[in-house]
């Protein structure tokens, strides 16, 4: 009881200095401190109501084992980081977005393309692309290679139609004044166009990240070697080990937001001219 | 319709390159197996040997289609539509845990988006994990989910819609958050001078201005639950959908089977998308707005 008491303790506690926070202006400080106290509240109230309710430690361990596990495993953990997401997805992400960008500008030179491919890359991108994830497994072998092709043939897609989108997003006042500087077809796409697509090529951007990680993990479900997030994850699952599962989690989240504020950061730091990004300072 | 040339054209050069490729990836097989039969082969012998393997690397379209026909229309004929070896049992069961998560992701995302739109703690708490939780691949959970459900006696079709629940939920409480907060201020003192309730405003108001937004949100959110269900599918043991074919197929190297199951996933997606924005059409039409 005494620990059901407590969780709902922590829980009243965390409701009431957020909102006594939320009433006030919004700040930095308070834009920061309270989502992160929501996030504690919430951690603090898994642990009470695991130990609470007696709730099974292979069926949902509690914050405190799952850290416990993580500090215990660090070596594993990081080896299954390394083969997953620098080798997988990175290098996938890396291929995937390149060809995706280079395919774009390619496209571009040629309207006619461009209108068929267009349709056909939207369709693509919202069709379960995850399923070549078998194919591409028998096609590459076990290793790390099959997985970053999965992860290249899952952002190709989202990354294509964001960069011909973004490579139309000039009017045709700003091309005409091109075209009055004598600037000829490379200038243009290099001076007007690619700029002005920024906005959008990180939008293709971040999307795949998490979409990189998510390939690379589900690909190991289909045959990896005896290393990787994915394959911990499904054989730890077999294993009713449960807070390995959960330490592999926080590595995939970590590893996850930390991709994605990178790719945020980046963005920042190329597009502080446009308006979504200078309304912030 | 102006696009329809162009599109035709990209799709038919996505079969040359598709047959192209059949016979690059199967030719080292079929050159194999004339070395050993001592024969040698003409080039016609070899593009008709790799567009006819029984388990080629890459099948050619007409070997997917055929399987497909095999397994629907065929079935379908002999009157065993919903025989475990047909497509459309297995498409069945993964639309039907698509369909559960996609409702129930919609009705968690837009109860969400009201929350957060009416209550400014929950903006602050709430909004930055849900973001936050997209980060995260959520996937790796899906095997994990389904095994833990399975032991306190929850299996079959709810943990799978879980999955996709928990895939969907996301873009439908961005999208509801942006559509039920894009009344102008104009608009809302409006309402205001008429003395309209808080309920009023809302279901006058910010609901119907909100619904363009959420029809975009729910083609995405649909897309994200049939991922979320074929991914689901997987650790189950590949008992039945088409995740399961995926398994089943690359377990026993049956490549034309993971392919027809892969058409058959893109197709449902197709036609689940494809009938939200028929969805979209019709209402927005009707409320004036397209």
């Amino acid at each position: 009881m005494g620990w059901l008491a407590a969780g709902l303790a922590a829980w009243a506690i965390g409701w009431w200095i957020n909102t006594q926070l939320a009433q006030r202006p919004k700040t930095r400080a308070t834009g920061l401190a309270v989502p992160v106290l929501f996030g504690v509240t919430l951690i603090v109230m898994w642990e009470c109501v695991v130990h609470g309710l007696k709730i099974s430690p292979v069926l949902l361990p509690p914050p405190s084992m799952i850290a416990k596990t993580f500090a215990a495993s660090t070596t594993i953990l990081w080896g299954d980081f390394v083969q997953t997401a620098i080798k997988g997805a990175l290098t996938g992400y890396v291929i995937g977005c390149g060809a995706a960008f280079l395919m774009a500008i390619a496209v571009d030179r040629f309207p006619f393309l461009k209108r068929g491919l267009l349709p056909v890359g939207n369709f693509a991108a919202a069709l379960p692309i995850i399923g070549m994830a078998p194919i591409m497994v028998m096609w590459f072998d076990f290793g790390w290679e099959s997985k970053a092709a999965v992860v290249v043939v899952m952002v190709f897609f989202p990354m294509l139609v964001n960069t011909v989108q973004g490579l139309e997003d000039t009017d045709a006042m700003q091309r005409d004044l091109m075209r009055t500087y004598a600037a000829g077809y490379w200038k243009t796409l290099l001076k007007l166009r690619l700029p002005a697509a920024m906005p959008f090529i990180f939008n293709g951007l971040k999307i795949a990240t998490t979409l990189a990680l998510i390939g690379a993990i589900i690909a190991e479900f289909f045959g990896s070697p005896i290393k990787g997030m994915g394959f911990r994850i499904s054989t730890s699952v077999g294993q009713l080990a449960l807070d390995l599962v959960w330490a592999e989690i926080v590595v995939a989240a970590i590893a996850g937001s930390a991709f994605y504020g990178a790719v945020a950061l980046l963005e920042k730091a190329m597009t502080f001219w446009h308006p979504s990004q200078r309304a912030r300072l | 319709m102006r696009n329809l040339l162009p599109v035709l054209t990209v799709v038919a050069a996505i079969f040359v390159i598709w047959y192209a490729g059949a016979v690059g990836l199967n030719a080292a097989w079929a050159k194999d197996k004339a070395e050993r039969a001592g024969v040698t082969l003409t080039f016609k012998e070899l593009v008709a040997d790799t567009w006819s393997q029984d388990k080629p690397k890459l099948p050619a379209p007409h070997q997917v289609g055929a399987e497909i026909w095999k397994t629907t229309g065929a079935m379908v004929a002999k009157g065993r539509a919903f025989s475990k070896r047909s497509l459309i049992y297995h498409s069945w069961v993964t639309f039907s845990s698509t369909a559960l998560g996609f409702v129930l992701g919609t009705a968690l995302g837009t109860l969400l988006a009201i929350g957060i739109v009416y209550n400014r703690t929950m903006d602050m708490s709430v909004m930055p994990w849900v973001i936050a939780s997209q980060t995260i691949p959520i996937l790796a959970i899906a095997p994990m989910i389904i095994v833990v459900l399975n032991a306190v006696g929850i299996s079959g079709l709810l943990p799978k819609a879980m999955i996709s629940m928990y895939l969907s939920f996301f873009p439908v409480v961005v999208g509801m958050v942006k559509g039920l907060r894009s009344p102008s201020r104009m608009q809302l003192d409006q309402m205001r001078t008429w003395y309209a309730s808080p309920a009023q405003t809302f279901w006058r108001l910010r609901l119907p201005s909100s619904m363009p937004y959420l029809f975009t949100s729910l083609k995405i959110a649909m897309a994200a639950s049939l991922v979320g269900a074929i991914v689901g599918e997987l650790p189950t043991g590949a008992v039945a959908g088409l995740g399961a074919r995926l398994l089943a197929g690359s377990y026993y190297g049956q490549t034309i089977q993971i392919w027809s199951a892969l058409i058959m996933a893109a197709a449902l997606a197709a036609v689940l998308v494809g009938l939200i924005g028929l969805l979209q059409r019709i209402t927005l039409k009707r409320m004036g707005m397209a």
